[in-house]
Order: structure tokens, then C-alpha cells, then sequence
């Protein structure tokens, strides 16, 4: 299948290893990769903290990078539920600016394709097995976004349980916020720091070496207190375990995802 | 008996900011404690018994429709009201803000007890809350005796309501034991639930046979019949509604329901997710006056307050359909660390933060919208499907409508942030130089650690919150687009070679 990746602005900027690991784990699976140059954000950060107006600008961008994509894959549950969320109204109120005619058709036809990078496999290829293999102790947090917002109950962890050489613990109360929330972590730091506080707790009480997600929202969030705790906890998303494979002769750090040399395709995630 | 709340009454004309009066909230751990087991408490009780329902979700689809078609009639449905609750022998009365509501229950209230001593009793009702009720019967020399067992405690203790169904969720079994103690000069009460149910019990008896005057809220008004509907857990409700001689019923306007019907509904999902009772134990309905069986006089208040503004807003409106069942406060996250007093309204929480700063024209606290992480879980719980994250980020846009207006942005330094941003997403240069740039100008500020990855501890200005419990991994050397372009040229060029 030809794959056109949304990588999201916050992701190609601090998380470029994760991208990599998904381009790894989509061509792994024999699928034909594509990134449209000229993608920036989908508006989340705007829209959510209210200055919709400026929000609605990006709409148009994000449409004429992935106009007639097979599929759309993101990294992201935050990104995929505010497209899903708000575009359709966005569009509408772009169409009746009279300067976008026919916006409205385009995202009806564009959303059904866009997937969150979990949901593309199990939901789309209808996959749980990619081949992986991560044998460290893992817990996931679901994120609310992927929980709630895109409801994909238990799909990331199915694909986690078949990852060969896991330890996958649940963490426990995880469907409760971790206290990220975009600009509410500036904005009241100091109740976002407590909310935090509980989940690392959570997080230190199941005794993994990796806390996984499929956003890295709020793993930064949650990894910005493991690191400050010394705690030795990592964080990675969840295509980078996915795109870990039996290489045990080769020692590369948590989070490094090196390009191996000699080969510019081989990314050895141990 | 000291019984006045001279507490500082939650007023969101006054209060500070969220995130101000939270932090000093942080700082009480007996508080906080306390409210994360009463939440976790109700939250299980609640997932339990709605578990049990198989339609679950088809009645909390029927709730909001319900809501959603009487708010769009609400006129109709409030004058049908008014002429069947006429019809059967009460009085309605319409208040258009609080002070004319406050006005109205003090002189029916005076009227009602003509030369016997100045008393009301009370039953738990957030809409007095909301317009100060104790504070004006007070002033007007009536004091009002509070017969709920947690409003009692508030009362009592000179506190505020924390909660809309559990005002006093915030206090902790030993605490209220010490505030009878005190207030009811019981030096040996014990400390058992019994005991203080005791307490109270023998407290407010002697009231209820007493006091002829009862002012109560409604949870519904039944169009359709003119009736009034409360529900409650303790007895002490039926006790006001059927011993005094003059009963007063205070009610937002949005409380009104247009069948009786429709009850089926509302009375599955309002115990369910309120106290996770399948039923209330006390369930009253009244419909005007009935000679030889309870209140020989019986008035309504209807009070706009706000509402028919909330009614206007075509975002905001879905507010309107709360039927306060407060499940949306247990659930929510932010409540969980804060309790309700950080808000600064009666209306804590999620849908505080949603109703409050509508029913103030969006004047005052405006901070409320942003008190919310938009994680969904109030959304998930509300037993009449009111899509609060939505109103939230509808309502976040109405404040920066008003932060920006003219050049008042450029005063404002989030909106500046925000503006400026903006422009670069709208344009893949731009968006590229300034990830560049921000590589460069990390440089001060990342520090390597134990292992030799860079991090920054300290940020500057409004990211300063960022920092202060977390460390922000540096910016990598590549983004994600350099890889990739860099990739796709390797490729070229082993292409060509080839
Ligand atoms: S908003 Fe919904 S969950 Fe919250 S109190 Fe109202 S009805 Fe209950």
C-alpha cells in the first residue's frame, strides 16, 4: 500500500526517532512510503487553546499535502482525534468563508484514510504480529486521546503482547489522565505537576524499564519527571518497539535508533 | 448558636484565578486525601451500578435528546409549567438575575412567618448557593437552618460547598466529628458514623417540628403537571416538603422537564450517576397545595440568572442540559488534585467550568475554561452526554476573542506566542528556519547528563511551569524531515550508481 506519514510538527521537531521507527516498521511490512514535503501542524495547539481562527489557516495545507493518499498514518492520537473532532466543522465554516469551495468534500474524502500509527495496523492491515522483538519489561499508557478520543480500547496493547521477548505490565489506572494537556501543562503547571505525580508513581510501581504510548505528548511529559527523579525509567513510542528486531549482538542505547553503518535502511532499536 | 456562613462566600465575580487558588490548595495533603478517596469512592459505586444496565448508553442518548428538545421549547415548556403549577394551587414567581431571586424568597419568606421567630429550614439546593440565599435571609434577620447532613456540616463549620451533590466531600469523618463537637456543644459525641448521623438527627428534629417556613430547589419541573420533583438520600428533604406550613421552591429555569414520562428516564440516570444508587431513597413529587395534606402555601421561583445568555450561545447551550449529578466532577482529574473551592464558584469541576463562566456573561472567571487537561473522562461519565471538552474549547475561544480584540494582542504575550506560531505553520520556510533556530537557542540552556544526552531544566517566562517538575530532553540534531531528505537523496544516488 502506498503510506503517506503526518509526521506533526512536535514530532518532527523533538521526536524524529519515532518517525524513523514507523517508516522502519511500514516498509518492515513490504508498504511503499511517502512524506509530503510541505507539511507543518495540524492546528491542535490553536484550536484547543482557543484561538480557532489561526487554527483553521492550517486546514487548507494539510489537505493540499494529502490530497488522493492511499492512507495517512500519524503518531500521534492527539493529532488524529482533533482532525477527526474538528475538521468536518472546520471545513464548513472555510467553505462558507467562499474562498475554500469544495473544502468540505475534500476532508469527507480525506478523514476516513487518516490513521493513528496503532490503529493503521491493527485496525487497517489487521495486524497484531510485526515482527518485533524488545525483551524488556514495558508498561503502556494509554493516553486519553487514544482512549477516549479515538477509542482504540485494546489494539496498542495487542500489538505490544506480541512482541517477542516482552514483558508487558498494565499500568495501573490507565485510563487516568496524566496531567499533559497541551498548554494546561504551562498554563496550571503546578495541578498538571500532581496529576503527573500519580502516574509516575503508577509508572515506578509496575517496575518496567519502558513506559510506551502512542503519543509523545505525553511522554514527554511523563518522561520530563522520570528523568528529572533519576528514576532510570525511559519512555519510548510505541513504533519504536515495534521497529526493535533480534539484533542482540548489536548494544545501541534505549532511544538512540542509529542508523546502523552501511546500510541507511537498517535501524536497530534494542 | 453560631449557624451564620460568614466563610468567604465562593463568588466568581471575586475570586482569584484557577491556577492561583489551586496552588495554595496543592499545599493541603489532609484535603486533598480527602478528596481523592471520596471521589474514588462514588467513581466505583457509580461504574458498578451503571455497568448493570445493558442500555446504558441508549439512556444516556434519550438524556440528551430529552434535554436538547426541551431547552429548544424551553419557553413553551416553562409557561406550561406556570399554568399548571397556577391551576393546581401554587404561586409562581419570575426572577430575571439573583438579586431579584433573593428578593422575592426573603419577602414570601418574612410574609410566611408574620410573628414567630425568624426561621427557615432548608433543603440542600446548589441554585441557593448560587445566589447567596443564606447570606440575604441573614441580613434580612431570618436565619435559615441547613437539614442536609453535608450542608448541616458546611453550615456549621462557616465552610463552602466543594461538590454539587457532596458539598462536604472534602472533609474527613474526625474533622465533622469535631466540628458537631464544637457547634452542637457535644464534648463526648463518638466518632462512629452512627453517632454523628445521631447527632445530627436529634439537632434537626426539633427544627422540623418547629420552624413552619421550608425554602428547598427542584431537581425537575414537570410541564406536563404543573409538579415539582426532588430527589434525596436522607428523608430530611420529605420532611420540609410535607411538615411546614409554607414551602418556597426556588428552581433555575433550566430545571423544567416536559412530561411526566419523562421522569423514566432521568430517574435512571440522576441516582445512577450521582451517588451510584440505582434509586434515590426519597423520591417527593408535589403539585401545588392539597388542604389537610402537607404545605398550605406553596410558591415557585423561576430564575434566569444567566441562563437564556447559555441559551443563546449555539456552543455553549448543551450546557444548559446538566441535570447536576456531579459525576463529572468524581471523575475528572484535575478535580481529583484540587477539590471544589479552587474554582471559585458553587459549580466546581467540569461542568463548573463550563457553567460558571457563561452564567457570567464570560466577565469573570475566565480562567475556568483552561482548568481542564480536555481528557474526556467528564464527557464519558455525563449521564446526559453533554460534550464537555467541546464547550470547554468553545469557551476558551470566546476568552482569547476577547484578549485579542483590537490591539490588544500585542500586549498580551500567550496570544503574541500564539499569533506568531501561526505564521509558521502556515508556511514549510518559515517552519523549518524556526525549528533551526530553536536548535540554536537551546544551546544556553541544555546540559548534559549521567549518560551524555543533552537536557534542559530551566526554562524562561511562560514555559517556566514546564521546568519546574520536569527536565525537556534537548533538540535533536536532525529533524525527522532532514532524515528523510537526506534518505531519499542516498537512495537517488544509489539509484543512479546502479
Ligand atoms: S455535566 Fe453531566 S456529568 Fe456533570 S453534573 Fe451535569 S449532568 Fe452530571
Amino acid at each position: 500500500m502506498r503510506v503517506s506519514i503526518f509526521i506533526t510538527c512536535y514530532n518532527d521537531t523533538l521526536f524524529p526517532q519515532t518517525g524513523r521507527a514507523m517508516v522502519h516498521v511500514l516498509e518492515r511490512l513490504g508498504h511503499h512510503v511517502e512524506f509530503p514535503a510541505g507539511q507543518t501542524c495540524c492546528g491542535q495547539m490553536h484550536y484547543n487553546t482557543g484561538y480557532q481562527t489561526d487554527a483553521l489557516t492550517m486546514l487548507p495545507r494539510f489537505v493540499e499535502q494529502f490530497r488522493g493518499a492511499e492512507a495517512v498514518v500519524v503518531p500521534s492520537t492527539s493529532c488524529v482525534t482533533m482532525m477527526r473532532d474538528h475538521y468536518p466543522s472546520m471545513a464548513q465554516r472555510l467553505e462558507a468563508s467562499g474562498k475554500y469551495p469544495g473544502i468540505v468534500a475534500e476532508v469527507n474524502a480525506l478523514l476516513p484514510v487518516v490513521f493513528e500509527f496503532s490503529e493503521f495496523l491493527t485496525k487497517r492491515l489487521g495486524l497484531t504480529d510485526v515482527g518485533a522483538y524488545f525483551p524488556h519489561r514495558v508498561t503502556y499508557h494509554a493516553s486519553c486521546h487514544g482512549l477516549r478520543g479515538l477509542g482504540l480500547g485494546d489494539g496498542p496493547e495487542s500489538l505490544l503482547r506480541a512482541v517477542k521477548g516482552i514483558d508487558l505490565v498494565t499500568l495501573p489506572d490507565i485510563e487516568r489522565c496524566c496531567g499533559f494537556g497541551g498548554t494546561f501543562a504551562v498554563k496550571n503547571a503546578e495541578v498538571s505537576s500532581a496529576m503527573l505525580a500519580e502516574k509516575v508513581q503508577g509508572v515506578l510501581s509496575t517496575g518496567a524499564e519502558v513506559c510506551a504510548a502512542c503519543d509523545n505528548s505525553c511522554l514527554m511529559h511523563i518522561e520530563g519527571a522520570l528523568h528529572r527523579q533519576r528514576t532510570g525509567v525511559h519512555t519510548m513510542h510505541l513504533a519504536e518497539i515495534l521497529a526493535s528486531e533480534p539484533e542482540p549482538n548489536i548494544a545501541a542505547e534505549v532511544r538512540s535508533g542509529d542508523v546502523v553503518a552501511g546500510d541507511s535502511e537498517a535501524v536497530v532499536w534494542v | 448558636m453560631g449557624l451564620s456562613t460568614d466563610g468567604q462566600a465562593l463568588d466568581p465575580r471575586t475570586a482569584p484565578e484557577f491556577q492561583t487558588a489551586a496552588r495554595s490548595v496543592l499545599n493541603d495533603a489532609q484535603l486533598r486525601k480527602n478528596v481523592r478517596h471520596a471521589t474514588t469512592v462514588i467513581q466505583n459505586k457509580r461504574a458498578k451500578v451503571v455497568g448493570e444496565l445493558p442500555d446504558w448508553q441508549e439512556l444516556r442518548e434519550a438524556g440528551g435528546a430529552l434535554r436538547e428538545h426541551t431547552m429548544k421549547f424551553l419557553d413553551a415548556y416553562l409557561e406550561q409549567f406556570e399554568a399548571n403549577c397556577t391551576r393546581a394551587g401554587g404561586v409562581v414567581h419570575w426572577a430575571r438575575d439573583a438579586a431579584e431571586a433573593r428578593e422575592i424568597v426573603v419577602r414570601l419568606a418574612k410574609e410566611s412567618i408574620g410573628d414567630a421567630p425568624s426561621e427557615v429550614i432548608k433543603i440542600k439546593s446548589m441554585t441557593t448557593e448560587e445566589i447567596g440565599l443564606n447570606a440575604a435571609l441573614q441580613e434580612a434577620g431570618i436565619t435559615p437552618y441547613e437539614t442536609d447532613l453535608a450542608e448541616l456540616i458546611i453550615q456549621l463549620g462557616k465552610d463552602q460547598p466543594s461538590h454539587i451533590v457532596v458539598p462536604a466531600l472534602h472533609k474527613n469523618r474526625a474533622q465533622i466529628r469535631e466540628i458537631f463537637q464544637r457547634e452542637m456543644h457535644l464534648p463526648h459525641l463518638g466518632e462512629t458514623p452512627q453517632d454523628l448521623a445521631d447527632a445530627a438527627r436529634s439537632f434537626l428534629r426539633e427544627k422540623f417540628l418547629r420552624v413552619p417556613t421550608a425554602v428547598s430547589g427542584a431537581n425537575f419541573l414537570v410541564a406536563e403537571t404543573g409538579g415539582v420533583c426532588i430527589v434525596e438520600s436522607e428523608g430530611n428533604g420529605r420532611m420540609c416538603l410535607t411538615l411546614p406550613r409554607t414551602l418556597i421552591t426556588i428552581a433555575g429555569i433550566d430545571k423544567v422537564v416536559p412530561r411526566f414520562a419523562d421522569l423514566e428516564v432521568l430517574l435512571q440516570v440522576l441516582p445512577r450517576s450521582a451517588t451510584g444508587e440505582r434509586m434515590n431513597p426519597y423520591n417527593s413529587i408535589w403539585t401545588g397545595v392539597h388542604p389537610g395534606d402537607g404545605p398550605e402555601q406553596f410558591h415557585v421561583v423561576l430564575m434566569d440568572n444567566g441562563r437564556t445568555d447559555v441559551l443563546a450561545d449555539e456552543h455553549g447551550r448543551e450546557t444548559l442540559h446538566c441535570i447536576r449529578c456531579g459525576a463529572c466532577q468524581n471523575a475528572c482529574p484535575v478535580y481529583r488534585q484540587t477539590g471544589g473551592h479552587a474554582y471559585g464558584s458553587v459549580y466546581a469541576g467540569p461542568i463548573g467550568a463550563i457553567l460558571t463562566p457563561q452564567l457570567q456573561k464570560m466577565e469573570h472567571a475566565e480562567s475556568l475554561p483552561y482548568a481542564s487537561s480536555l481528557c474526556g473522562a467528564c464527557y464519558e461519565v455525563c449521564p446526559v452526554k453533554i460534550n464537555i471538552p467541546e464547550v470547554l474549547v468553545h469557551l476558551r475561544s470566546r476568552v482569547v476573542e476577547r484578549k485579542t480584540a483590537g490591539l490588544r494582542v500585542l500586549t498580551n504575550a500567550e496570544a503574541l506566542a500564539m499569533k506568531t506560531a501561526g505564521s509558521l505553520f502556515r508556511s514549510e520556510r518559515r517552519f523549518r528556519a524556526a525549528q533551526r533556530l530553536a536548535r540554536m537557542g537551546q544551546g544556553v540552556l541544555a546540559r548534559k547528563d549521567g549518560s551524555g544526552e543533552k537536557w534542559i531544566s530551566w526554562l524562561p517566562g511562560l514555559l517556566g511551569g514546564w521546568t519546574q517538575v520536569r527536565d525537556l530532553h534537548a533538540l535533536p540534531d536532525e529533524t525527522f524531515r532532514q532524515w528523510w531528505e537526506e534518505r531519499e537523496k542516498s537512495k537517488k544516488h544509489a539509484g543512479g550508481a546502479a
